[in-house]
């Protein structure tokens, strides 16, 4: 199915749906509250067929958070992203899970770097830090004891360190 | 006789040593510096280049194994992050002594690129275990990591049983 084809078919079933402009793929913004039927529409629908969960992540754009998803579909050879947007302070979102079991690491590393709440999912720990660490460190404004800021002026840094000639001259 | 090291002990009717003993156990040390089979990032692909046939470590004694506890030498290749520091450790720890550790890469020695901004890497492997010989690279090239070595034999070579640094107790 071609974006003009899939974008219409989508509208005609979900009216209401606002698309995301200037977006590569076919990107529509969902409410909270439709994320769960809408998915169940991609997957089930014959004419969609989505099958596999590409990349789910999520962004913090300060003022509230938007969890982004790019499902594909193998035997229709089309692609939508959604975008979800959540509140900040307390980003809650069902699962995605036991429509497509690819989502399951997915959604365990964006609890795990943003702090998104994912509701009924089988298994919501940290994937990649350690399981005590404090913070989500992908959110803007993060700070942890390791985490040194890039000094402005980097030639300050640069006067600790001995100059070494060049030995090709 | 107590200030000894246990070694002069065990040698028959002890007590007695001699230069030539300090010799041959730091020719038979640095001849046969078996290394752990332990790579963290990119520095691994380097290290396994170097164990390979083109530059081959096994003509200057070194043959890799597969536990700490067969060990004499474990090299640090790569990015040693928060939560792989207690690992090392505990790997550390099972390696059987005299143990020799080199730190091959930016990242090990100091943090390399991940030294501003990065909340999860730990700046550099000497704050978790001691290193003997540390490689400057992003990442070293075989040439580097095999004059790492001889550097390390070198150091081998100037130990004497009366030193703690051959017994590291």
């Amino acid at each position: 199915m071609t974006q003009e084809e899939l974008q219409s078919y989508i509208l005609q079933k979900y009216p209401g749906f606002k698309l995301e402009p200037l977006a590569h793929d076919l990107t529509f913004l969902v409410p909270a509250e439709q994320y769960i039927p809408f998915c169940t529409f991609l997957k089930e629908d014959p004419s969609m067929a989505f099958q596999n969960v590409m990349s789910l992540t999520a962004t913090d754009y300060l003022d509230y958070m938007q969890v982004v998803v790019h499902i594909n579909s193998y035997s229709q050879k089309h692609r939508i992203a959604i975008k979800v947007t959540l509140d900040r302070e307390n980003p809650k979102i069902s699962t995605i899970t036991h429509l497509w079991p690819g989502a399951n690491w997915h959604e365990r590393e964006t609890y795990d770097l943003y702090g998104v709440l994912f509701d009924k999912h089988p298994d919501l720990r940290r994937i990649l830090l350690a399981d005590d660490w404090e913070g989500y460190p992908m959110r803007k404004g993060y700070t942890h004891w390791n985490l040194t800021p890039m000094p402005d002026d980097v030639t300050e840094v640069m006067k600790d360190y001995p100059t070494v000639p060049n030995p090709l001259g | 006789m107590e200030k000894l090291p246990i070694y002069t002990q065990k040698i028959p009717g002890g007590g007695v040593l001699l230069t030539a003993t300090d010799k041959l156990m730091n020719w038979s040390r640095k001849s046969s510096i078996w290394y752990m089979l332990f790579g963290l990032a990119c520095c691994a692909i380097e290290m396994m280049a170097t164990g390979a046939s083109d530059y081959d470590l096994d003509r200057m004694g070194l043959i890799f194994r597969g536990s700490p506890r067969q060990s004499d030498l474990m090299i640090i290749a790569g990015t040693v992050t928060l939560k792989m520091a207690p690992r090392i450790q505990t790997l550390y720890e099972q390696m059987p002594e005299p143990r020799y550790v080199v730190a091959m890469g930016n990242c090990a020695c100091n943090g390399g690129p991940y030294r501003y901004d990065s909340y999860s890497t730990l700046m550099g492997v000497d704050k978790a275990i001691p290193v003997d010989v540390y490689i400057t690279g992003c990442p070293p090239r075989p040439e580097a990591l095999m004059n790492g070595i001889i550097e390390l034999q070198k150091r081998i070579d100037r130990m004497s049983l009366k030193d703690k640094m051959a017994i590291r107790v």
